[in-house]
């Protein structure tokens, strides 16, 4: 591509120390402290009102902290408005301007910034090859589709050079099949641009697939923070096991540093946990069924009840009697456990995070 | 629907056009009538009552005050609403009530009752500011309220307002600029709506003028009828003229704006 743009070296690392963001007796944001590296993708994800959008709306400027710090490249803007921040966003819901072509949306920074008409009418048509539109310039917003106004809004926040990238949901409104493809032309156009970037979703699989870190957020703090597959193999606390991927939750016993599980004893990732009642969070893929001669009875047999297919693998849900226990294993290993099949249960033993109550997280 | 429906529909249609036209233009065409009248039963026509609107005495002159307090109001209406109403919508929506039942609040107060109010007020404007007739459009800024605010209420909610703004500061735009070049320029119709009842408003305002010893345009004519019916009414059918090639020039203008951007019926 004959694209002159920065690559790769546009990032500078962004702070944000201990902010706090109250909303009349709500506390949106809780002492936040996160910091990206230069280049940098990270994904904050959680579920609606954990204070993910406050945080990215705080580094916008688009509102005000009640207290802490926003910082790029070692500079405090916690002060600046919004204009004066050089950020570029993407939002949600469709923000481009009605008024102008594709074309003058992607040069209406740069016009602020007084570029002359023709360096503007370079460095637009530049990032609109970069998303791959340069044959929409002349389109107004309501001629492009969805997934197309979200890369026009994508290449607009890049044209002014901004220092950090923010990226507000801006998949949620797009169906299925466009969101994943613009996902990995998002992640693209960030690693060529090379700029710090903080997105925000309430899609695991989207946090979990573009992003070189992931910060799972509950009720305006961090829970965990860490490369993707880490949040995924060795979440932190229970609301990230449960939060992130499908879980099962099965009571056991806590003894001597291992969780007995129905007869099956599992290391703990905690190991100094406390004796006594607990429930072990088992992810699906730890769960395996073998389809003996003899089953015979006992805790760990039971019927398969469903077998929800879903694509290279497929998730069975097995009846204990008393629980019933998801597996998830390849398609083909799955097909000789139609529903009805007597089965018995193994449980991988990787380490096992424990929930004592309902909501209370176990501090790592 | 089938073919007889709608033969049906349409001749109820062109009845009822015709019906309306007929009331709204009978009396129209009888000033028109009457200002052409010569003097005498059998006198032939004569466009003598027009041909005396210039030579009145300070009828040209109320005209043009007129003109020019229609326009003041108008563009004070929108400096004063616009960034108010946005303000409210981005930062303050609990307040929209409170703005929306203060800006309607004019509806329901008689002029009589306003001007009683505003008398003082004006004596206090006259002695200390300035004498000058203009000053009505302070009176005609609260008078246009309801209308204005009701047009651009409309606008506003016909665009994303926050998102949109808040991609326009994102990008290094001030507030000022927000409203320029994203606000304006996307609410074009409900602009000129606005204005366009600001301006019929005022052209045709007599009761706030006349009681508070202004010489507008109406108080003008309703001074002239004393003397000359026919010229009177000569004005009266010329003020209505101008009030319907002011509409159908903004409308025009407004419909080629909109269709800049806009493919019927496909607003994003």
């Amino acid at each position: 591509m004959s694209v002159e743009i920065k690559r790769g070296d546009a990032g500078i690392e962004v702070r944000l120390e201990e902010l706090t963001r109250r909303y009349g007796p709500v506390t949106a944001l809780d002492g936040l402290n996160l910091t990206l590296g230069p280049g940098e993708l990270v994904a904050l994800l959680g579920p609606s009102g954990c204070g993910k959008t406050t945080a990215l709306r705080l580094v916008a400027g688009l509102e005000e902290a009640n207290s802490g710090r926003v910082v790029f490249g070692g500079n405090d803007v916690t002060g600046l408005p919004a204009n004066k921040r050089d950020v570029g966003m993407v939002f949600q819901a469709y923000s481009l301007f009605p008024h102008m072509t594709a074309m003058q949306n992607v040069a209406f920074g740069l016009r602020l910034r007084r570029r002359t008409s023709e360096e503007r009418r370079r460095r637009a048509g530049e990032m609109l090859e970069l998303v791959g539109l340069s044959a929409y310039a002349d389109r107004y917003a309501h001629q492009l589709s969805g997934g197309q106004q979200q890369r026009v809004a994508l290449a607009r926040a890049l044209a002014i050079e901004p220092t950090v990238l923010l990226l507000d949901e801006p998949l949620s409104a797009l169906d299925a099949k466009v969101r994943s493809r613009l996902r990995d032309e998002i992640r693209r156009v960030q690693l060529d641009v090379g700029i710090t970037t903080l997105f925000v979703t309430h899609d695991q699989e989207e946090a979990l697939a573009i992003a070189d870190r992931v910060g799972v957020m509950q009720s305006g703090h961090l829970e965990q923070l860490g490369p993707p597959t880490e949040i995924y193999s060795r979440p932190a606390t229970p609301f990230v096991a449960e939060f992130v991927g499908l879980t099962n939750r099965l009571p056991g016993t806590v003894k001597g540093g291992v969780v007995e599980v129905r007869g099956v004893k599992l290391p703990l990732v905690q190991p100094d946990a406390a004796d006594g009642p607990a429930t072990a969070l088992v992810r699906p893929e730890a769960v395996s069924l073998t389809v003996d001669g003899d089953i015979g009875a006992g805790p760990l047999t039971g019927t398969v009840i469903a077998v929800a297919f879903l694509g290279a693998t497929s998730r069975v849900t097995v009846d204990l009697g008393d629980i019933t226990v998801l597996a998830q294993m390849p398609t083909s290993t799955a097909a000789a456990h139609a529903a009805g099949t007597r089965v018995r249960l193994a449980f991988r033993d990787d380490p096992v995070l424990i929930a004592r109550e309902e909501k209370a997280p176990v501090e790592a | 629907m089938n073919r007889a429906q709608r033969r049906n529909l349409q001749i109820f249609r062109t009845v009822v056009l015709l019906l309306m036209g007929a009331f709204l233009l009978t009396p129209i065409g009888a000033m028109l009538e009457f200002s052409t009248r010569g003097n005498g039963v059998d006198a032939p026509r004569t466009l003598e009552a027009w041909a005396q609107i210039g030579q009145t005495p300070g009828l040209v002159k109320a005209i043009t005050v007129s003109l020019e307090l229609a326009a003041i109001t108008s563009l004070g209406m929108l400096a004063l609403l616009l960034p108010t109403m946005v303000w409210v919508r981005l930062r303050l929506p609990r307040i929209r009530r409170v703005v929306e039942f203060i800006c309607l609040l004019p509806l329901t107060v008689p002029a009589i009752a306003l001007v009683v109010g505003l008398r003082p007020i004006y004596v206090w404007i006259n002695i200390n500011v300035t004498p000058s007739i203009l000053s009505l459009s302070f009176a005609y800024l609260i008078l246009v309220l309801p209308y204005s605010y009701r047009a651009m209420d409309a606008g506003l909610a016909s665009i994303d307002l926050k998102t949109l703004s808040e991609a326009a500061r994102s990008l290094g735009a001030g507030w000022g600029t927000v409203m320029l070049r994203i606000v304006i320029p996307n609410m074009p119709s409900a602009i000129l709506n606005a204005s366009l009842l600001s301006v019929a408003l005022v052209l045709g305002e007599y009761t706030v003028a006349n009681l508070l010893n202004f010489q507008n345009l109406q108080v003008a004519v309703a001074y002239v009828g004393l003397t000359s019916a026919g010229t009177s009414i000569a004005v009266a059918v010329a003020s209505l003229l101008l009030a319907f090639v002011l509409l159908m020039v903004l409308t025009l203008v407004g419909g080629r704006l909109q269709q800049q951007h806009y493919v019927p019926g496909q607003r994003a």
